[in-house]
């Protein structure tokens, strides 16, 4: 029964890891690709590592399953945040479809 | 063959070719911060593939270098990101 429930995980968690590297592949510009890639892949390693405790069912792995999650879901908004900011202020060019651009003429202010 | 051990061979299977597909990105990025979200996300990768390879390969020693790998990615990331930073500023 746990077998079975660790296995489904796997799976779920490989799903979404495939879905955010076909979304780095396919879209249009950088925002979206990181919009892609950073909600889908910690999901997906998330949903893998808790398959992986519970295959295990032992404390040293739980814990160190745990401390990688809690690591992943609290540096991956971060360095997204840090990467979209340099590359937004470095001239990085937005989709052509854009509809809003709420920093739009703010880099003096913002830049310091 | 049991469910578990099908379902960590696909697993081994599907996370090899999304790196496979990150590394195209890594190679036509068009800008360096393409470049540097493919480096990321390659390493949140082999975390994963760390995990299913301690499964396969029924030892659990492993983990503690996905611990590693993710301390490495993000102080990477932070890194670049502000050599970035400093360099389009001038």
């Amino acid at each position: 029964m746990m077998e079975l429930l660790s296995g489904t995980l796997l799976l779920l968690g490989t799903f979404f890891i495939l879905l955010s590297a076909i979304g780095i592949l396919k879209m249009p510009d950088l925002y979206t690709r990181m919009s892609a890639t950073t909600k889908a892949s910690t999901l997906g390693i998330g949903l893998v590592l808790i398959g992986t405790t519970l295959y295990w069912q032992d404390f040293g792995i739980a814990s160190r399953s745990i401390a990688i999650i809690l690591f992943l879901f609290l540096t991956a908004p971060v360095a997204a945040h840090i990467i979209g900011r340099a590359a937004y202020f470095g001239g990085e060019p937005l989709w052509d479809e854009t509809r809003i651009d709420e920093l739009q003429g703010k880099q003096k202010n913002n830049h310091s | 063959m049991s469910f578990m051990e099908w379902a960590v061979q696909l697993s081994v299977i599907f996370i090899g070719l999304s790196i496979l597909v990150i590394f195209l990105r890594l190679v036509i990025g068009p800008s360096i911060e393409n470049r540097i979200v493919a480096l990321d996300l390659l390493s949140a990768n082999a975390i994963a593939f760390i995990a299913v390879y301690s499964i396969q390969k029924n030892t659990t020693t492993f983990l503690d270098v996905g611990i590693i790998v993710a301390l490495l990615a993000f102080l990477g990331t932070v890194a670049f990101a502000f050599y970035l930073g400093r360099r389009k500023r001038q």
